[in-house]
């Protein structure tokens, strides 16, 4: 192999070269800051996010790049396009959070950064070892994030339970790892396709590792059963760390969990596709009815998030560019809606714990009208309800599952979306029916930092619900390829 | 002679110690200490195949594997470290502020 064999094209990495190198220059920023002002990192993150944003939208290299390392195509500049919109809105919504419960240190936007590189490094990797270093960045990021309250026993707890179980799912994965490798004597994913075909499906070691490699995924975004740490992550992590696990996090697994099933496993379908259908409908029906009982709003967004996990895996079973392009629009428009409720959870979360239980939204909508009918969106979104993003989302799954002929599995999704209504509405129930508990209770101000990201958030849940033609097409070329890969 | 199923079964046999340890141990020092045991197991069954196959990317990726799993382990410490200087204990089964 020569030099030019590696193909060695820093163009195809750029957004991620680009992002470190602000992760970098933040953390530079930080020694020249004073305690008071560290508010101007977000700025400056922001700024940087915003210019890279379409620079990751236009990176699209045909070719495999770095000896076939990284695949800078349509799809991860997808991802890329939806991963940077995440740390957007968290940093946007960061900068308040963290002056409020009085943690102001500069290298929180550096981690953030830092995790954001190692998600866009998952969604661009075609070698199973770049797949797990941009998995583990982007987690290693995630433990610090969330333990970032240091003396806040609930954000330790979390932290150590999060740590505990990714590290262990993380050995899971890299033992399934080790044993297709094994098997086919490469961590390639065009490798690994060409042994995985019909014939190779008893081998055991194959058989293994994909179910190992599955698990570790499922881990990562938070499937039952292998979801215990979410709601204690999910609660004891600043929420606007929470907002970005969920999103960020979520969607970087789905990114492997599609690259590395459809590309490498697609010859052996039938071995892992009873698994996947298993979890999935666990994952949905375990999601929505554990909502039901949860009185902290931040452990009810975290069991959607499951529930939600268990209606996007529907297509990764589907197969088709159908399936697959929608679980990629699900993950833009959940972006968007869930971002918008944490955003409103963040403004209304005051330090030591207030703020944080669903009767706290007792008649917001009489005090804070705006807010509540943004926040009333957002959970009509995440149900699922027209003309948001979240329908359109939730029926594009729905109809590939139909069209694929999983029947049951449409019929669960439809059963967990009903259930998942009566936790929604309770919150906005709570909101417009009800008187609130304390009127003297001072709610706090929505800056400019909060009405920016509500905005956005609303724009990008109404925009993608009315008329997502035009993303649903850039998802379908985006993911088109993989399936003519498959033709050869 | 050795073949490629004795490092094989070391590696699952070391594995399975390692998830039993995370799983069953109350120290978190333990818990830590087993998940080292769970990427070392990943190291020999990927150092094994990879001279069995003949495979470079095998050894490529313990190299990185260990460089991971270094700094992994480096939060984790420090992660234990602000749950001792909280309660004074470093037991999981203490762990239980969140319910539901």
């Amino acid at each position: 192999m020569t030099l030019n064999d590696l193909n060695i094209n820093l163009a195809s990495v750029l957004p991620q070269l680009l992002v470190t190198g602000l992760g970098l220059l933040v953390l530079v920023l930080d020694l020249f800051l004073d305690k008071k002002s560290k508010a101007a990192l977000g700025y400056v993150s922001i700024a940087g996010l915003l210019v890279i944003l379409p620079i990751a939208f236009v990176t699209v290299s045909p070719e495999a790049s770095f000896g076939k390392m990284v695949m800078a195509d349509p799809f991860s500049a997808f991802f890329n396009v939806v991963f940077i919109i995440a740390a957007l809105f968290s940093v946007l919504i960061s900068m308040d959070y963290l002056k409020k419960v009085n943690v102001q240190r500069g290298e929180y936007y550096c981690i953030m950064l830092f995790a954001t590189v190692g998600m866009m490094i998952m969604a661009s990797a075609a070698d199973l070892i770049n797949l797990y270093v941009g998995l583990e960045l982007m987690a290693l990021s995630f433990y610090v994030l969330v333990a970032y309250r240091v003396d806040e026993r609930r954000s330790v707890e979390g932290a150590l339970k999060y740590f505990v179980l990714g590290a262990l799912s993380s050995g899971v994965l890299l033992y399934g790892i080790s044993y297709v490798y094994g098997f086919s004597g490469s961590t390639n994913l065009a490798q690994i396709a060409r042994y995985a075909v019909n014939g190779a499906g008893g081998n055991p070691f194959l058989s293994l590792g994909i179910a190992l490699i599955a698990i570790g995924f499922c881990f990562k975004i938070a499937a039952f059963p292998f979801h215990m740490w979410a709601p204690d992550a999910y609660e004891g992590a600043p929420t606007p760390v929470t907002a970005f696990l969920s999103v960020g996090s979520k969607a970087a697994a789905f990114a492997a969990f599609l690259r590395v099933f459809i590309t490498a496993f697609s010859g052996v379908r039938p071995q892992w596709s009873g698994l996947i259908w298993t979890l999935s409908a666990a994952t949905m029906v375990f999601g929505s009815v554990v909502a039901i009982s949860q009185k902290n709003i931040v452990r009810m967004l975290a069991y959607s998030s499951i529930a939600h996990a268990g209606i996007i895996m529907i297509g990764l079973l589907t197969y088709d560019t159908a399936g697959a392009s929608s679980v990629m629009y699900y993950l833009l428009v959940y972006a968007f809606m869930n971002m918008g409720a944490f955003t409103v959870v963040a403004l209304f979360i005051r330090d030591g714990g207030a703020g944080e239980s669903i009767s706290d939204y007792k008649g917001l909508a009489a005090r804070r009208p705006g807010i509540a009918f943004l926040m009333s969106l957002f959970l009509l979104a995440l149900a699922g309800i027209p003309p948001t993003g979240g329908f359109t989302a939730k029926f594009f799954i729905l109809a590939s599952a139909i069209d694929a002929h999983y029947y049951w599995l449409a019929v669960i999704g439809v059963l967990a979306t009903a259930i998942s209504l009566f936790f929604y509405l309770k919150v906005i129930f709570y909101m417009y029916m009800k008187e609130p508990d304390d009127y003297q209770q001072p709610l706090p101000e929505a800056d400019f930092t909060y009405n920016v990201a509500l905005l956005a958030a609303a724009a990008g849940t109404l925009i993608l619900g009315i008329y997502p033609a035009p993303f649903v097409d850039m998802a379908m070329e985006a993911i088109k390829p993989f399936f003519n890969f498959l033709a050869f | 002679m050795l073949t490629l199923n004795h490092f094989l079964i070391l590696s699952l046999a070391l594995f399975s110690v390692g998830v039993a340890g995370v799983l069953i141990r109350r120290n978190i020092i333990i818990v830590l200490m087993s998940l080292e045991l769970i990427f070392n197991s990943v190291n020999i069954s990927l150092a094994a195949f990879s001279y069995y196959l003949q495979s470079l990317n095998g050894t490529v990726f313990v190299i990185f594997n260990i460089t991971v799993s270094a700094a992994e382990v480096a939060i984790g410490i420090a992660i234990l470290v602000l749950v001792y200087r909280q309660r004074r204990n470093v037991y999981v089964d203490e762990l239980n502020g969140m319910k539901g």
